[in-house]
């Protein structure tokens, strides 16, 4: 089926809202996930001591694991309860493109447990004496690679959807696959503390949400469909 | 409209059914029926796409179902009531029907759900509301959804006898507008001229 753009944006809209008001009378979910982050990123500190060198070293990669992580806590949300409730079932059999459906759930995936690490870690950051123009670069990274995580991981929740203890077979499938996100997101905000370009860093980044766009919603959709059979 | 030929099913080392020919037109009801864990269920959820076809063949509009347009002609009603507990009962008859790409104004919902006895309940969370209330929301897609094809499983489950009868009268009144349905039940329907077929 082809749409116009207009009516595209207004199919992901429709789960994308659904899966936002649903945050918003489940709190605490989200806020969970988002504590996880602070408390795991402030620990480093804590543990480390006051050594601003090391500190101000470890810093993009610690912000990143833990962001890595806390995204991890909220994959296998994204599915289970509209799994278990029927309304994935609803949702398959709907006339809509069901891409674009599974679309909008990643959406809102991140909207609620990825942008707001972007907006976190620049807090976060001070902890490790990062000085203004990394926190900037931190951020940027952070905004492209949390949607990154988000459509990657979307895969693995639908790939361990009902699936026994799917939560840590999750992790294992799916920390893997993060290891590129997770390499070139940090190594921008560590040249970038060094002086030199970033912009290399950021492409590649860049490119990798761009075929992730396009590809992950295809990916979790047809492993949906298998998980409903 | 729907044609099914030579249907067959296996789940694991079991054969559910094989064989299986429907052929249904306007204003045609079938009744599934057969004892627990006949086949009634994947039988309802391969007709309907969710399941793979093993063997046979399924068209609508003398379409192949996988290439045909059923899905905007079509309401499946499950086991599961397909609710989200944390959503309000009118929340989420607005969002069935924005996954149907309707956008149902607010005196729809609201008439939909009193005519399914929900009047004053529109605005509680369905967690609160009872097994048979959930199937109430459930069904009030009959009203707001137009489909020609209606494939209900076990629509009369957890339902009293007021919303039987009301289901059955909606059934009655989808069939005379030349509507299709099929469902399973273990309660004997109160139609008449409706096919059955014994799994």
């Amino acid at each position: 089926m082809s749409l116009p753009q207009s009516s595209l944006m207004l199919v992901v809209s429709v789960t994308t809202k659904r899966d936002l008001l649903l945050a918003i009378r489940r709190k605490s979910d989200v806020l969970v996930s988002l504590f996880f982050f602070i408390i795991v990123v402030s620990l480093f500190p804590l543990g480390i001591g006051p050594e601003p060198l090391l500190l101000k070293k470890i810093a993009p990669g610690v912000l990143m694991v833990a962001a890595l992580l806390s995204t991890l806590l909220g994959l296998p949300r994204m599915f289970a309860a509209d799994y278990a409730d029927g309304t994935l079932e609803q949702l398959a059999l709907s006339p809509l493109p069901f891409g674009l459906l599974v679309s909008g759930k990643i959406l809102a995936h991140w909207l609620v447990c990825g942008l707001p690490l972007v907006v976190l870690a620049p807090v976060l950051g001070l902890q490790f004496g990062l000085d203004g123009e990394t926190l900037m670069m931190l951020m940027l990274a952070l905004l492209i690679a949390t949607p990154l995580l988000s459509l990657i991981g979307s895969i693995g929740a639908a790939l361990t959807l009902g699936v026994r203890s799917g939560g840590a077979l999750l992790a294992l499938l799916i920390l893997p696959l993060y290891v590129p996100t997770l390499i070139f997101a940090s190594g921008a905000v560590e040249v970038q503390m060094v002086g030199m370009n970033a912009n290399g860093y950021l492409s590649l980044l860049a490119a990798m949400l761009a075929l992730a766009v396009f590809f992950a919603p295809w990916a979790t959709s047809v492993a949906l469909k298998i998980a409903l059979e | 409209m729907l044609h099914v030929k030579n249907l067959s099913c296996t789940r694991g080392e079991r054969l559910l059914f094989s064989d299986i020919t429907i052929a249904l037109g306007a204003g045609d009801c079938l009744h599934v029926r057969g004892i627990n864990g006949s086949g009634k269920t994947s039988l309802l959820r391969t007709l309907v796409g969710l399941s793979p076809v093993e063997t046979g063949e399924i068209r609508w509009r003398d379409v192949n179902i996988a290439d045909s347009a059923m899905n905007s002609e079509l309401i499946y009603l499950g086991h599961d009531a397909a609710v989200n507990g944390d959503l309000t009962a009118l929340e989420n008859l607005q969002f069935a029907g924005a996954q149907f790409g309707l956008s149902l104004s607010q005196p729809i919902l609201h008439d939909a759900l009193q005519r399914m006895g929900l009047k004053g309940r529109e605005n509680l969370p369905v967690r609160a509301l009872s097994a048979g209330q959930k199937r109430r929301v459930l069904l009030s897609r009959l009203l707001t959804q137009p489909a020609n094809l209606w494939v209900l499983d076990e629509a009369f489950n957890a339902l009293d006898i007021a919303a039987g009868e009301l289901l059955t009268q909606l059934i009655k009144d989808h069939l005379a507008r030349g509507g299709i349905a099929l469902l399973t039940s273990h309660l004997p329907l109160k139609m008449v001229d409706i096919l059955v077929l014994d799994l």
